[in-house]
């Protein structure tokens, strides 16, 4: 099943990891849902590494991100779909 | 496929059976040190245990040492053991309850008789233990003598994604056949420890696992200066692309895969309720997690890296797995078994989970680890505080 760019691990998630080298701005991506194995798409506005981030939504401050599901942390500045999700815009709940 | 029942190990005296034959010299303190190293260079076939800590040591932290002492010469993939100290009561505390074992044990203390004079007479011994531990022959021994711990470090988005699972599926399908479990890491479960929660097999298990998690935390919360940041999660993590300590702790988690704990050790206890998963209260630093699960008693280790961390443990073979085929590529003479074929889905869990067994048994067999071709022995003793 060649030609996957992008895991989402449970289909609640708003982020998805890239599994590819990288991705670039406005390439048209190929994603898997693990818990479902639903397929889906998405265009990339950023530039992406291998394991990576990328938003599945339009997501504003405030916002919790889900991975695997569950709550991974909060939005800190608001983020595009198609955009990189990382520390600059993602941060801890806990300490 | 169909699972090893048997394995080729060492039956020791008091049953247990080890995937390894060292002779340790153990120092009881930081000063013996050189004294171990010393006779470990004379006589081949033994290895020392240097480490930093063990004088004016009290209370917990103490019993801490000496249980993480105790627990390294009773390891079953230790043959015989030398114990070395600078005074003979701490030394024999440590000789007595590793020979409950019933494997030869010796002490020897330096005050009054000096580095040279010790250093002769435990090469002596050394040389009786090395050259008696060399006869001991592997026979085939049940699938269920492995006692299996992890520990993922240098964790990247790839570990929670694949590598980590893929021990999880080992986990699956080895706890049927009686295997001893075991993970830890209190610290990196922070965002998950509600989840984890659930999975004790009791309320007791729950609730000491909760109260376990709460006590570090809290003690996290006293010390930090900030928000932990480049600690938890490390500078590695997030260059793999971790975010925060929650997203770390989720990927972290999937190592139990289905599987239930039965009870809470605490670090370096060896558990006594039979087999199955247990959690050690440990820190989520490799070396000291490792050094405190093999002090449990457990004989093999698994470690799924997703930057690429090194490690290894004197005693306790410890195989590396990643799914980063970046990391696979740049540091492949860490890597024991590679499974970024997930990520490009041209392998699944089950495949990878079966790849994981089969170099298990191969290591629990005698295949050398890529840790142990390195020469890495980190042997990292927890220090709960100041000494007095």
């Amino acid at each position: 099943m060649a030609g996957t760019d992008i895991i989402i691990h449970d289909e609640k998630d708003n982020v998805g990891v890239v599994v590819i080298e990288k991705i670039t701005p406005k390439q048209d991506c190929d994603c898997w849902i693990m818990e479902n194995d639903k397929s889906v798409k998405i265009q990339s506005m950023d530039e992406i590494p291998l394991g990576h981030k990328i938003a599945m939504a339009d997501l504003n401050e405030g916002d919790t991100i889900l991975k695997y599901g569950h709550d991974i942390g909060k939005v800190v500045k608001s983020i595009k779909k198609g955009e990189h999700v990382h520390v600059h815009n993602v941060k801890t709940k806990k300490w | 496929m169909e699972i090893p029942k048997t394995f080729l190990g060492y039956k020791r005296e008091d049953g247990r059976t080890g995937t390894r034959n060292h002779v340790i010299i153990l120092p009881v303190d930081d000063i013996s040190n050189a004294c171990a190293e010393a006779v470990a260079n004379n006589i081949k076939g033994t290895i020392a245990l240097p480490h930093s800590y063990g004088r004016l040591q009290f209370g917990a932290d103490l019993e801490l040492h000496f249980r993480t002492m105790i627990g390294t010469g009773k390891n079953p993939n230790v043959a015989a053991v030398i114990v070395i100290g600078i005074e003979p009561k701490w030394t024999k505390r440590i000789v007595d309850a590793i020979a409950t074992t019933g494997k030869p044990v010796e002490g020897f203390s330096i005050e009054g008789v000096g580095d040279i004079e010790t250093i002769a007479r435990v090469s002596k011994k050394a040389q009786e233990f090395s050259i008696w531990a060399s006869e001991k022959q592997r026979e085939e021994r049940p699938i269920s003598d492995l006692w299996i711990s992890v520990k993922c470090g240098e964790s990247d988005t790839t570990s929670g994604l694949a590598s980590n699972p893929t021990v999880g599926n080992l986990m699956d399908k080895l706890e049927p056949f009686g295997v001893h479990l075991c993970f830890g890491e209190t610290s990196e479960l922070t965002g998950a420890e509600t989840v984890c929660e659930k999975r004790g097999k009791t309320p007791e298990a729950q609730e000491k696992f909760r109260k376990t998690w709460s006590s570090y935390n809290n003690f996290i919360l006293k010390e930090a200066t900030d928000d932990l940041s480049e600690s938890q999660p490390t500078a590695g993590n997030i260059a793999g692309g971790l975010s925060t300590i929650e997203e770390k702790a989720f990927g972290n988690f999937q190592k139990i895969g289905g599987c239930k704990f039965i009870d809470v050790l605490e670090p370096a206890e060896e558990p006594t309720k039979g087999p199955g998963l247990y959690f050690m209260d440990t820190s989520s630093a490799a070396a000291e997690c490792v050094t405190l699960q093999a002090a449990g008693g457990f004989n093999l280790h698994l470690f799924p890296t997703g930057q690429g961390n090194i490690i290894g443990n004197p005693i306790e073979p410890v195989i590396k797995l990643t799914a980063n085929p970046l990391t696979a590529r740049t540091m492949s003479e860490h890597i024991d078994v590679d499974v970024s074929k997930i990520l490009s889905r041209e392998m699944n869990l089950d495949e990878a989970g079966d790849e994981l067994i089969k170099a298990t048994i191969r290591v629990a067999n005698g295949r050398l680890t890529c840790a142990e071709a390195l020469g890495h022995r980190e042997f990292v003793m927890t220090k709960l505080y100041r000494s007095a």
